[in-house]
């Protein structure tokens, strides 16, 4: 039983092999020895949202995983995301809505946002609220950025 | 805060844990979803030897149903409880816990079998675990045993699983024909921990109720089967009276804790106006 291990695991499509230590969270390792300081950490106990990234396809709490637990898993995270082009529309309605202020919270604001546009439908605002619900925001009050997703749901799936 | 040190080990089977839970029993802490346990790991809490994550041990996932019993596997994840058709269909109560159970990153990784051996008062499954009628299955290097859920658990965190047990999965019968369930939860912001909730659960013949089962959570230190007031809607025909003599006996069956999110006082209210509210829409449901 090791304190520390070996992991590949893909990041942001690119493969990465590492030493970590057990008691790593993914977005220190993913900031720490990764250098991607897009994802954040709030309250690293799970509350705010911030450190919110891609892993296996879904949004998880990055400050709730170990690194080691992503042996083998594929994770994305902000730079990814915005490399890949996948929410330009999205990052181009937040800056027209001014759905941010600080953009502490913003990354993880725009990961949840895309997993919420992966069912592929216009969602009510109430039902934007409630998915947005474990994201933190102190600056915006939140309805700008109810109305940055809704623009795109609009634009995507239709009035 | 960062996690103190522990070292990890992640086996490739459930003979593998339970000979490590035999061998650390309270030094090691079985990782699943992490989502309680990582908090409390971060902000030092808990300073476990050992953590023994049981993530690729693939016969504790999934969810089935056989003979009127729906088995969910200790790893099945919040957000596929969530989205199941055998839960929908033969599990309405938990169906409709979920969406508050909470937030979608946190769904994403936190599991059923987590949320019940962690068991938080303030967290929905474990009440609808026991307003159902559940059975847990532990399992250790002997062998295994059922434990009944309204008997598992004894007070805040604290339940009646060894330290050299796993809870391998939870049995939960089928809502039968007749039956009607009903949940509801105040909590401050969506998916927070809930200030009060209920889990109702009757048969409902026209408006009047039998075999009715009431459970509590965000009360006090565990989750509470409110054996006064589910005997005072017993047989009943619903009414205004009826939810009255219901509340009334609800000040008897519950002692909630109050803290500075909720007074006691505030909480007891709060727990009568769901009870209300939650059997008026069972009733309606009709």
């Amino acid at each position: 039983m090791e304190e520390f291990a070996d992991i590949e695991l893909t990041v942001n499509g690119e493969k990465i092999a590492k030493r970590v230590e057990a008691r790593q969270h993914l977005v220190d390792f993913l900031r720490i020895e990764l250098g991607l300081t897009g994802s954040h950490l709030g309250c690293e106990h799970g509350v705010c949202g911030a450190c919110t990234v891609r892993v296996d396809g879904s949004i998880v709490r990055g400050c709730l995983m170990l690194a080691i637990q992503a042996d083998g898993a594929d994770v994305w995270t902000i730079e990814g995301m915005s490399d890949a082009g996948e929410i330009e529309d999205l990052q181009e309605a937040f800056i027209a809505r001014n759905a941010l202020q600080c953009g502490y919270c913003t990354p993880g604001m725009l990961l949840t946002s895309a997993e919420m546009l992966e069912a592929g439908r216009k969602m009510t605002r109430a039902e934007i609220r409630e998915f947005l619900s474990g994201n933190y925001c102190r600056c915006t009050g939140y309805h700008a950025i109810v109305d940055a997703v809704e623009t795109v749901m609009e634009s995507r799936f239709g009035g | 805060m960062k996690a103190p040190r522990f070292a990890y080990i992640r086996p490739e089977s459930l003979d593998e844990v339970l000979e490590l839970l035999a061998e650390h029993g309270d030094d090691a802490r079985i990782l699943a979803g992490g989502q309680s346990l990582m908090p409390t790991l971060n902000m030092r809490l808990s300073r476990p030897r050992l953590l023994i994550d049981i993530n690729r041990i693939e016969e504790l996932k999934g969810i089935s149903f056989e003979d009127g019993t729906v088995r969910i596997g200790a790893l099945a994840r919040h957000g596929e409880v969530m989205t199941s058709s055998i839960v929908a269909e033969h599990l309405p109560m938990i169906a409709e816990a979920m969406p508050h159970v909470a937030h979608v990153a946190i769904r994403n990784r936190g599991t059923f079998g987590g949320s019940i051996a962690l068991a938080d008062p303030a967290a929905e499954l474990p009440a609808c675990a026991v307003a159902l009628g559940a059975e847990f299955v532990l399992a250790n290097k002997r062998g295994r045993r059922n434990v009944a859920a309204r008997s598992f658990f004894n007070g805040l965190y604290e339940t009646e699983r060894a330290d050299d047990e796993l809870l391998v999965e939870t049995r939960i019968p089928a809502i039968e024909s007749g039956y009607r369930s009903s949940f509801m939860e105040l909590a401050r912001r969506h998916g927070d921990f809930a200030l009060a909730g209920v889990c109702c659960h009757a048969r409902v013949d026209g408006n009047v109720l039998s075999d009715v089962r009431l459970a509590y959570f965000g009360s006090e230190d565990r989750p509470r089967f409110a054996d006064g007031a589910s005997a005072a809607a017993e047989g009943k025909a619903w009414s205004e009276d009826v939810k009255e003599a219901v509340k009334t006996a609800l000040g008897d069956d519950l002692d909630p804790i109050g803290n500075f999110h909720a007074s006691a006082a505030t909480r007891l209210h709060l727990a009568r106006v769901l009870t209300g509210r939650a059997i008026d829409r069972m009733v309606a449901a009709g």
